[in-house]
C-alpha cells in the first residue's frame, strides 16, 4: 500500500513538475494553429498529433493540466476555508445559529450548481482574457462549492463540543479563541484536509464539464475539460486513440488523489480510534 | 405443364418485387419533440419536417429548380398588382379521412391563417398592409384571395400554407399530403402513414406515395443520430455536420451527398446600438466602415471552410448565398483574404501598429470579445481562427461562449456585447422574407435594432431600396433594388459575412428516387416518390 501511495505521489509530482514546466517542454505555443496540418497523426513534430484546427495537442494537454492541476487546489482551499467557517460556527456555538447556517447550506445544496454557475458565468463582463476568465471560473466553482463540506465540518465540530476534553478546557478557563486555536482546529485538521483533498478532483471534473458545455474556460486556453470536449463526437468513433490522452491523465490524477485521500481517511480513523481509547486526550 | 410453370413463377416473383417497391417505412430523425401538430403555427424543424409531409399546398416550390409547381392547385394568378389570386383547384380531392376538399377549405384555411390570435409566422408573411383578407368562392373549384395591399411573391407564399379541412371531424389532424399522422409515442417518434386519398400519381399512373410510412425518431444527438444511420436503423439524415459526413463518407462514399452551398450563412457583426453600455471609443472603431472592412479583410474564410467545414463550405459573399439561384447578386465576390490591405484600411482610419498592438488615435488598445453560443463546435472553432487571424493585425480578441438564452438577451435586450457571432438559415428565398433583418426599425436588424430613423445614410438607403422592392410587383425591378441593397451591404459590411455552409446529406443506397437539394428540406422534399428496396420493408 506504501508503494502505491509512494507512486501516486510520484504521479502527481510528475503531473505537476510537467504542468508547470509546460512553456519549457511544450514543443509549440498551445494557441500556435497549423493550419497546413489539421487533425494530424502523431508525428516528431506533433508528439499526440494535432486537433482540429491545427493545434498542437501535447502543448494544448501540458499547459491544459496546469490550468486544472493549479487551479483546482486553489478552488478547494476557498470551499474548504468557506466550509471550515459556516460549518466550524454553526457545530461551535450550535441553537439557532447552527439551525440558521444549515439552512443556508441546504439552499446551496439544493440549487442546481451547474445552471447557477451558467447564470453567474452569463453576467460577468463578456471582455476579460482567456487566463481572467479562467481563474474566475475556479474561484466561482470555490465560492459555490462548500456546502457539502460545511455540513460534514459542522457535525464534527458539534461532536466535539460535546467532547470531554472540551468540556475539560471550558472549565479551566479557555477563551472561545483559544479553544477554537488549540483544540477544535487542530482536531477538525483531519476533516478539514479531507474535504480539500475531495474538493481537488471534484473541481477537475466540474471544471470539465462546464468546459463539456462550452462554458468553462474560454478558447485558445485550454484545460483538461477543455480538451475532452474532443471526445463527444467519440460515438462515430474517431480511430485515433491518442485524443483519449487528456481522459486517461484526468484518471490517473484523480485516481491519485484518491489513493492519497483513503490513506488520509485511514490515518485519521486510527487517531479517533486512538482518542476513544485515551478518553480526555485531545486527539 | 412444367413448361408453364417458370413463366408463371417469373411474373409472380416480379408482381411481388414491384408490390415490395412501393411499400415499406422510411425512417429517419428530428431532433425534438414538435412544439405543434397545427399547421399554420411550424416553429421549428420537427413540426416542420411533420407539416411539410403532411400539408397538402396549392402550389409546391421545386427544391431544385425553384420554380413553383402545381400541387391542389392546377393553375393560379395574380391579379390587381399582387392584391389578389385567383386559383383554380384539382378537382375530386379528398382529405386523409375521405372528406372531399374543396374551395370552402381553402376559405376556411385563409381565414384561420389571418387570424392574429393564432399568431402564425406563417401568416404574418402575408400582412402587407392595414386591413382584412378576404376569400370569394367563385365555385367550388375556384377561389380568389384579396389582400388589403400588394404582396410581394405572393404565389410563392402559398408554398407553406398546408391546406385545412373546415368539415372534417378530425379538424386540422385531416392531411391532403402523402402522409397522415398515425401514431405519436411522446419522446420516441412519430409515425406517418400513407394517406390513401393522396391525388398524385406517378407517370405509369400508380398511386403515390411509394412509401406505407415514414417513421420520424425523436434524436437530439448528432453523433448517436450517425451511429444509428451506419447501423441501418435510419436511412436519412437531412443535415450533417462536416465531421461525421467524412466519416460516414470513409466507411461508404456513396451514402453521404454535398448538395452544395445552401442558404444557411454564418456571420460576425459588431454592436452598433447608440444606448448599448460599451466604452465610447470602442462605439467609434465599430461604427467606423473602415475598421469593419479591415476586419473582414483580415479573416481568412478560405481557410474557415476547409479547415472547420472540411471543405464543405464556401467563404460567403454577402446577405445572399448563390444556393439562392435568382436573387443572388453575381457580381458580387466574397471579399479577399489581405491582412496588408487590413492594416492599410486601418493606417487611414488613423490606427496604429505598436509592438504588435494594435492602437487607436488616443492610445487605447484595440481589444474586443466575440461572443457566441456554447457548445457548437463549429463557430467556436471560427471564433478561434478569427482570434488567431486579428492577432496577426494587432486586434485581441476574447472570444466568450454563453448558452443560448444569454446571447439572445444580450442581443436582443440589453446589447451588452461587443460582437457576435451567429448562423442563420434563410428559409424564405424572397426578399420580403428578410424584410425584418434589412428594416432599419425592425427588431431583428441586429447591429442596431428599432432604430426610430436611420443612423446612417446608407441604412436610408437600404429601408428605401427594401420599401421599394416590397411594393413593387416587377420581378426585374425588384431584383435590381435587391441587387442593390447587397451591394450596400458588401460595401459598409453590417454584417461581415463569413461562410456559407454546404447542404449535406446522408441517404442509404436502398433508398431510391432521393435527389438531395441545397434547399430546406434537403433529403425529403419529394417524399412521395421515395422508395425502398425491398430488404428494409
Amino acid at each position: 500500500m506504501k508503494n502505491v501511495r509512494i507512486a501516486a505521489i510520484a504521479v502527481l509530482v510528475v503531473a505537476m513538475g510537467a504542468a508547470l514546466g509546460a512553456n519549457y517542454i511544450a514543443p509549440a505555443s498551445y494557441e500556435q494553429q497549423f493550419r497546413e496540418s489539421p487533425s494530424a497523426s502523431p508525428s516528431a513534430q506533433h508528439l499526440l498529433g494535432t486537433d482540429d484546427l491545427g493545434r498542437d495537442r501535447f502543448a494544448r494537454l501540458l499547459h491544459g493540466a496546469r490550468v486544472s492541476l493549479v487551479l483546482a487546489p486553489l478552488a478547494a482551499a476557498i470551499s474548504t476555508v468557506l466550509a471550515a467557517f459556516f460549518g466550524g460556527m454553526a457545530g461551535y456555538f450550535g441553537g439557532w445559529m447552527e439551525r440558521w447556517a444549515l439552512t443556508v447550506v441546504d439552499l446551496f445544496l439544493s440549487i442546481p450548481w451547474l445552471f447557477l454557475l451558467i447564470s453567474v458565468r452569463a453576467v460577468l463582463p463578456l471582455n476579460i482574457s482567456p487566463q481572467a476568465s479562467v481563474v474566475v471560473t475556479f474561484l466561482l466553482l470555490g465560492f459555490l462549492g462548500w456546502a457539502a463540506s460545511a455540513r460534514i465540518i459542522c457535525a464534527g465540530t458539534r461532536d466535539m463540543m460535546k467532547s470531554e476534553f472540551v468540556a475539560l478546557a471550558r472549565a479551566t478557563g479557555f477563551s472561545g479563541v483559544k479553544l477554537v486555536r488549540l483544540h477544535v482546529l487542530p482536531n477538525l485538521r483531519g476533516t478539514l484536509l479531507a474535504q480539500f483533498w475531495i474538493s481537488v478532483p471534484v473541481f477537475i471534473i466540474t471544471e470539465a464539464n462546464l468546459s463539456a458545455l462550452g462554458l468553462g474556460v474560454s478558447e485558445p486556453l485550454p484545460s483538461l475539460g477543455s480538451l475532452l470536449r474532443e471526445l463527444q463526437n467519440v460515438v462515430t468513433l474517431r480511430p485515433e486513440p491518442w485524443i483519449f490522452v487528456p481522459l486517461a491523465v484526468l484518471i490517473v490524477v484523480v485516481s491519485c488523489f484518491q489513493i492519497l485521500l483513503n490513506r488520509l481517511s485511514m490515518e485519521r480513523s486510527s487517531s479517533e480510534r486512538t482518542s476513544i481509547e485515551r478518553p480526555g486526550a485531545p486527539a | 405443364m412444367r413448361r408453364l410453370l417458370f413463366p408463371c413463377m417469373a411474373v409472380l416473383l416480379l408482381c411481388s418485387a414491384i408490390a415490395a417497391q412501393m411499400g415499406g417505412e422510411l425512417r429517419f430523425c428530428i431532433p425534438s419533440e414538435p412544439n405543434t401538430f397545427n399547421p399554420l403555427l411550424p416553429q421549428e424543424v420537427s413540426s416542420g419536417t411533420i407539416i411539410y409531409l403532411t400539408g397538402g399546398v396549392l402550389l409546391r416550390v421545386n427544391r431544385i429548380t425553384q420554380m413553383a409547381e402545381p400541387e391542389l392547385a392546377t393553375s393560379w394568378q395574380v391579379l390587381d398588382g399582387g392584391k389578389r389570386i385567383h386559383f383554380q383547384l384539382r378537382e375530386g380531392l379528398k382529405f386523409s379521412d375521405g372528406t372531399p376538399f374543396s374551395a370552402e377549405d381553402v376559405a376556411y384555411t385563409m381565414q384561420k391563417l389571418m387570424d392574429p390570435e393564432l399568431h402564425s409566422p406563417t401568416g404574418d408573411a402575408f400582412r402587407s398592409g392595414e386591413g382584412k383578407v378576404t376569400t370569394r368562392i367563385l365555385s367550388p373549384l375556384a377561389v380568389d384571395i384579396v389582400f388589403p395591399a400588394m404582396v410581394a411573391n405572393l404565389a410563392k407564399l402559398f408554398d407553406t400554407v398546408p391546406m385545412l379541412s373546415s368539415r372534417s371531424p378530425q379538424k386540422d389532424m385531416a392531411a391532403l399530403g402523402p402522409f397522415y399522422v398515425a401514431e405519436h409515442k411522446a419522446g420516441l417518434y412519430i409515425l406517418l402513414k400513407r394517406n390513401p386519398y393522396y391525388w398524385k400519381k406517378d407517370s405509369s399512373g400508380k398511386q403515390l406515395p411509394y412509401l406505407d410510412a415514414v417513421r420520424l425518431e425523436i434524436e437530439l444527438n448528432k453523433e448517436i443520430e450517425a451511429l444509428r444511420f451506419s447501423r441501418g436503423e435510419v436511412q436519412m439524415i437531412t443535415s450533417l455536420q462536416p465531421d461525421i459526413f467524412e466519416k460516414l463518407a470513409s466507411q461508404n462514399a456513396a451514402q453521404v451527398q454535398d448538395a452544395g452551398v445552401s442558404s444557411y450563412t454564418e456571420f460576425l457583426w459588431f454592436n452598433l446600438a447608440p444606448t448599448s453600455p460599451i466604452a465610447a471609443y470602442k462605439r467609434v472603431w465599430f461604427t467606423s466602415t473602415g475598421f469593419r472592412r479591415a476586419v473582414s479583410e483580415a479573416i481568412n474564410r478560405a481557410d474557415m471552410a476547409r479547415i472547420v467545414f472540411h471543405g464543405h463550405a464556401q467563404p460567403a459573399v454577402g446577405a445572399v448565398s448563390p444556393a439562392n439561384k435568382f436573387w443572388f447578386n453575381a457580381k458580387l465576390k466574397p471579399h479577399p483574404y489581405d491582412p496588408d490591405s487590413a492594416l492599410r484600411r486601418l493606417r487611414q482610419d488613423g490606427f496604429r501598429l505598436e509592438n504588435g498592438a494594435l492602437r487607436d488615435q488616443s492610445g487605447n488598445e484595440v481589444e474586443f470579445s466575440i461572443m457566441t453560443v456554447a457548445n457548437n463546435h463549429a463557430r467556436e472553432s471560427m471564433a478561434a481562427m478569427i482570434q488567431q487571424d486579428l492577432k496577426k493585425i494587432g486586434i485581441k480578441v476574447n472570444v466568450v461562449s454563453l448558452d443560448f438564452h444569454a446571447v439572445i438577451e444580450r442581443i436582443g435586450e440589453t446589447f451588452n456585447y461587443e460582437a457576435c457571432l451567429l448562423g442563420l438559415l434563410y428559409s424564405d428565398l424572397d426578399p420580403n422574407g428578410v424584410m425584418n433583418v434589412w428594416l432599419s426599425s425592425e427588431s431583428d436588424h441586429q447591429w442596431n435594432p428599432r432604430q426610430k430613423s436611420p443612423a446612417t445614410g446608407w441604412e436610408t438607403e437600404i429601408d428605401r431600396l427594401m420599401r421599394a422592392q416590397a411594393s413593387s410587383g416587377d420581378e426585374r425591378l425588384r431584383k435590381q433594388y435587391w441587387d442593390r441593397v447587397q451591394e450596400i451591404a458588401w460595401e459598409q459590411e453590417p454584417f461581415i459575412y463569413l461562410v456559407d455552409k454546404n447542404a449535406l446529406v446522408a441517404i442509404s443506397p436502398k433508398v431510391k428516387n432521393a435527389h438531395p437539394s441545397a434547399l430546406h428540406p434537403q433529403t425529403f422534399w419529394n417524399a412521395e416518390h421515395l422508395k425502398l428496396e425491398p430488404s428494409d420493408h
